[in-house]
């Protein structure tokens, strides 16, 4: 028999977690799940604790784990991240969904977390340490209290979501980057993508090959180049493997240099 | 230039003094889709309402070895199971209801599941999450069987058998047939004679109609010992008679209510909801509901089904075709349902709505161990469409036409006899190009600017086309005993074209047997024996009873070869090769000429039944009021 | 073990008692009797049972009923005021956005949410507001005119805007 465990603080919903158990935020994938039976777990646990702070933090914001994608969209503090946010759902889904669920969301959901890790996004857990997200996407254990992403300038923030209906659709493919630049060429460069893993994931031989380029068709020839080395993308009802390596040079080469940019 | 096509084509056809045809309407359910009142079957509160989930086989192809509910039936607030022998009429066939093919479908299989989601239990719980968990307690031993999911692997001898009723994988056609024929002129002697061929092949997908109300019904025992059966059906009158026939009830002990659908587009019309729901009321004495959750809809529910499709076409350099001939593969999935029914559909819509004197089809209905298909939005129509559009534009780049202009050149007339020995009427296809043309820019010849579908139609090679006596290849069962091509006459080592009427030593097989209200008209023939006689005064050949096969009523000669320049060749359209344009120039007005009497004496038939009020050769009964002149009588343009 | 759940359905006082897991648009449906929101997918892809919970458009089948302890929530049931309608069902009834109906009551409420916000959209905005809303009888086209027209219309008693 299902239970529902209504904790004050975060810190009492994470003691009330287990294998068998989901933590309930917006509600957009765990009340999915108990909707079509899911045997696998027996515990919802919510939480009173509201979690929806957006707070400035020098170079950096904190975004509390409980904000919604609407409440993204309509925060001047994140309006870089809105595109990003936007891309989520419709409407209604995105006055549900939460930036918490969506690190947490399986493929091919999950995009505005793409965004996050362009953005060196680290994750504050319940019990109060944190760690980078793309270590935390590896295991997703424990409960995030927040996420705190670097805030980038100019249009060095770049998101794009490859999908087949708009303006709402499944991912074929996210991809997000964040294009520093020191004397005139890209440094420190980081570049996510989503739908083309199990997680969304940073990829290294891009970033790598975009270190110390020029952003013009010449100087990021070589990361097009490299645009899915390393990876092997998922088959599913969206897209097959092959179609996702032979699109992503061409979304890739789209982002970086801000063609067609909606 | 806009056409009116309505007012230049068919000007006789409608009365424009209608009072609501034609003219905006509010719809008559608007108020209450507005209002969120509709009452589509789920808005229907009952007080203890019971939920009802089915175990379904997680495999392809499988064998249920066993089946242990114990654990299923101790989870709180379940009710009770219903298995395969709780269903009184096990075994059904949707179109059992016209007498067309054999029951093949459990509503619950007892051991060997043939596509993935066949249900086999149907568990009824207080709430919809009781009978979820229910569900997941059932422990099955599934033992996998060797699976087939393509159409053409199905048809070989070695594959799997699919669905025992029809243990060769292919639906039975006519009593004989693994495949449902269409023979038309002589598609071997057009081949011969064209300049190119062309060949194509063209595969569609299987497609969910994906309605937004999920297919269910909720079944309560009234108080008169009926059951109420509130549905989401698309065909009421269907699912009555099926669930009446499954719960073994007399109809009159059926109350249905439905009408009020959350979209269907054929996907509602399979009826397995209302007989498990009554059945659930029945045995539990509590209004039990049935509903699809999305994945099952998707997963469970049938689609339009798929099918493969090749075509090979025989064209003159001008790109006028000659022959075409069709091997179509309908994917049924794992039972009948609608596909049988599909086939002969789409056989009725070859070739497309072109003019082409010599046509052989072999269409297979193919078991495959997938989700059974059902009806959808034109199914068996649009698929082969698809197909004959594409290999138009194939057949237009290979003559380097254009493929509007090979579309005219090749469009039906009026009074052009069409493959099922029909004439053609109403055709418009001219014309529809002609707009679709001018609409979108394009620019035609002064010649295809001039065609018309009222003239240059069924003259000559255009109407008369001899009867081709249908060939015996692809007996049922055929093929489980030897590989043998699906294509038509494959295996076939003698064929036979004859004309129309002859005396025939082997009797036109594979003919259903014609009703009384089927009798052929003259008028319907479409294709002339001899001029003059006007219509109105044309006999009929009397109605023959049902099951009795009626001989064209043609003139009882032996076969006659329609006039052929021999230096043409059989099948070939004069224009083909003569130096004449290739769009019929119209320089005396041409009617189509009112098709032939009958032989004023019909044809000796010694099963003919004499009848007082049928007397032979009588006149032609007057035409019934409200029979549309659509569907029979010549277009009134004189 | 049921949970009490109290909150305002269409301005009125409405109570139900929850199953654990229960969805608001079950205990809406079954609880309280508001058939208007409708089942489509439980998944949160089709957008027919959208109701609006404190003026903003809501999945019903994907809020846990509990959470709306307090709230306010409001239907398409409750969108007519007596026997007047709704400036958007006006213009959905004349305007033919309405085939199977199955979706309308969603896309009532996502289009009733936008105008409150926006009483003026761009066609852009209109099909932004509706993108979370399918509709299989290929009737946007009309459903986006008529929400169109209902922000045109004269009547337009949508909210009041800042």
């Amino acid at each position: 028999m299902l239970e529902v465990v209504v904790a004050d603080t975060l810190a009492e919903a994470s003691a009330a977690m287990s294998e068998e158990a989901r933590f309930l935020g917006g509600g957009t994938l765990v009340m999915r799940q108990v909707n079509y039976g899911d045997q696998r777990f027996n515990r919802i646990v919510r939480c009173r604790e509201r979690l929806d702070e957006i707070r400035p933090d020098g170079s950096r914001v904190m975004i509390g784990s409980g904000v919604t994608m609407a409440q993204i969209m309509g925060s001047r503090d994140l309006a870089f991240l809105a595109p990003a946010a936007r891309a989520v759902g419709g409407p209604a889904i995105r006055n549900m969904a939460t930036i918490g669920g969506n690190v947490i969301a399986p493929h091919p959901y999950g995009d505005l977390a793409v965004a996050l890790l362009a953005l060196d996004g680290r994750v504050a857990l319940s019990d109060g340490t944190s760690q980078p997200l793309e270590q935390y996407l590896k295991t997703r254990r424990g409960l995030v209290r927040s996420v705190s992403i670097q805030r980038p300038s100019g249009d060095e923030f770049r998101f794009r979501k490859v999908s087949r209906v708009k303006p709402k659709g499944v991912s074929v493919m996210s991809m997000a980057a964040h294009l520093q630049r020191s004397a005139g060429r890209l440094s420190d460069v980081r570049v996510a993508y989503g739908a083309m893993a199990a997680t969304p994931i940073r990829v290294a031989a891009v970033e790598q090959a975009l270190e110390g380029a020029s952003l013009d068709l010449n100087g990021v020839t070589p990361a097009l180049n490299a645009a899915t080395e390393g990876l092997s993308p998922p088959d599913d009802a969206l897209a097959s493997a092959w179609y996702r390596r032979e699109v992503a040079p061409v979304h890739l080469r789209r982002l970086l240099l801000g063609e067609d940019r909606r | 230039m806009p056409v009116e096509f309505r007012k230049d084509l068919f000007a006789d056809e409608r009365d424009d003094n209608l009072a609501e045809i034609g003219k905006p309407h509010i719809r008559q359910d608007i108020l209450g889709h507005v209002t969120g009142r509709s009452p589509f079957y789920d808005d229907h509160l009952f007080d203890g309402l019971l939920h009802m989930r089915c175990v379904r086989s997680p495999h392809h192809h499988s064998r249920v070895r066993s089946v242990d509910t114990s654990a299923a039936e101790r989870v709180p607030g379940v009710v009770r199971l219903i298995r395969p022998q709780d269903v009184p009429v096990n075994l059904n066939t949707l179109l059992a209801l016209l007498n067309f093919g054999r029951d093949d479908e459990p509503l619950l299989t007892p051991d060997r599941c043939a596509y993935k989601g066949e249900p086999i239990i149907a568990i009824i719980a207080t709430s919809e999450r009781a009978a979820r968990d229910a569900v997941a307690q059932v422990k099955v031993d599934w033992e996998e069987l060797p699976f087939v999911l393509d159409v053409e692997e199905a048809l070989k001898p070695e594959a799997p058998m699919v669905n025992e009723t029809y243990p060769n994988n292919t639906f039975d056609y006519h009593d004989r047939y693994d495949h449902q024929k269409l023979r038309f002129g002589d598609v071997e002697a057009g081949f011969a004679q064209a300049d190119h061929i062309v060949e194509g092949e063209y595969q569609m997908s299987p497609i969910e109609q994906a309605p937004m109300e999920t297919c269910g019904a909720i079944a309560a025992p009234e108080t008169n010992d009926r059951f109420v059966c509130y549905t989401s059906t698309q065909a009421l009158f269907f699912s009555v008679a099926v669930a009446a026939k499954q719960t073994a009830l007399p109809s009159s002990r059926l109350h249905f209510i439905g009408g009020t659908v959350g979209g269907g587009f054929g996907g509602k019309v399979d009826s397995h909801h209302e007989p498990l729901a009554i059945l659930g009321a029945m045995l539990t004495g509590r209004p039990v509901k049935y509903q699809w959750d999305r994945a099952e809809e998707m997963q469970v529910g049938a689609p339009r089904g798929a099918e493969r499709w090749r075509i090979k076409d025989g064209v003159m350099r001008d790109g006028r075709i000659v022959a075409r001939e069709f091997t179509g593969f309908f994917d049924a999935g794992a039972y009948t349902r609608l596909s049988s029914y599909a086939v002969q559909k789409c056989t009725g819509h070859i070739p497309g709505p072109y003019t082409i004197p010599n046509i052989a089809s072999n269409v297979y209905c193919v078991f495959t161990n997938r989700t059974p298909s059902t009806a959808m939005r034109g199914f068996g129509i649009t698929g082969v469409d698809f197909a004959i559009e594409c290999h138009m534009d194939k057949v237009a780049e290979q003559v380097a036409m254009d493929p509007i202009e090979l579309r005219i050149l090749n469009a039906y007339r009026d009074g052009d006899m069409k493959a099922h020995r029909r004439s053609a009427k109403n055709c418009a296809l001219i014309e529809c190009c002609q707009v679709v043309a001018e609409k979108s820019g394009w620019a035609l010849s002064a010649d295809a600017r001039a065609a018309s579908s009222l003239r240059g139609g069924g003259v000559d090679w255009r109407a008369e086309i001899p009867e081709t006596l249908t060939d015996q290849g692809g007996q049922i069962g055929e093929r489980k005993r030897r590989a043998l091509a699906p294509e038509p006459f494959a295996g076939v080592s003698q064929r036979h074209t004859v004309a129309a009427g002859s005396a025939n030593e082997h009797p036109a097989t594979g003919n259903a047997p014609q009703r009384e209200d089927m009798v052929i008209e003259a008028e319907r023939l479409g294709f002339k024996v001899s001029t003059g006689v006007p219509v109105s005064s044309a006999p009929i050949a009397p109605p023959t009873p049902p099951g009795v096969p009626v001989p064209y009523p043609n003139n009882a000669r032996p076969p006659e070869q329609p006039d052929r320049d021999a230096s043409t060749g059989p099948g070939l359209p004069p224009a083909a090769r003569s130096a004449e344009p290739l769009l019929p120039r119209e320089t005396v007005p041409q009617r189509p000429v009112a098709p032939p009497p009958a032989a004023v004496t019909p044809p000796p038939s010694p099963s003919q039944p004499t009848s007082a009020d049928q007397a032979p050769g009588g006149p032609r009964p007057p035409r019934r009021p409200g029979v549309s002149r659509f569907i029979s009588g010549p277009r009134g343009r004189r | 073990m049921k949970t009490p759940v109290t909150f305002t359905l269409n301005g009125a006082d409405a109570a139900a008692f929850a199953d654990p897991g229960q969805n608001l648009l079950d205990v809406l449906r079954r609880g309280v009797g508001d058939l208007s929101p409708k089942y489509g997918c439980g998944q949160g892809t089709c957008g027919t049972c959208t109701v609006l919970i404190d003026g903003e458009p809501h999945l019903s089948c994907l809020v846990l009923a509990e959470t709306v302890q307090g709230r306010a929530v409001e239907t398409a049931g409750g969108m007519a005021n007596g026997p007047d309608l709704h400036a958007l069902q006006t213009a959905f009834v004349e305007g033919f956005a309405a085939q199977c109906g199955y979706c309308t009551p969603g896309m009532l409420m996502a289009a009733k949410a936008l105008l409150d916000r926006n009483p003026s959209p761009t066609r852009d905005e209109v099909i932004e507001a509706i993108s979370g809303n399918l509709c299989r009888c290929t009737g946007y086209e009309p459903i986006v005119e008529a929400i169109l027209t209902a922000a045109r219309a004269p009547r337009n008693s949508v909210g009041s805007t800042v």
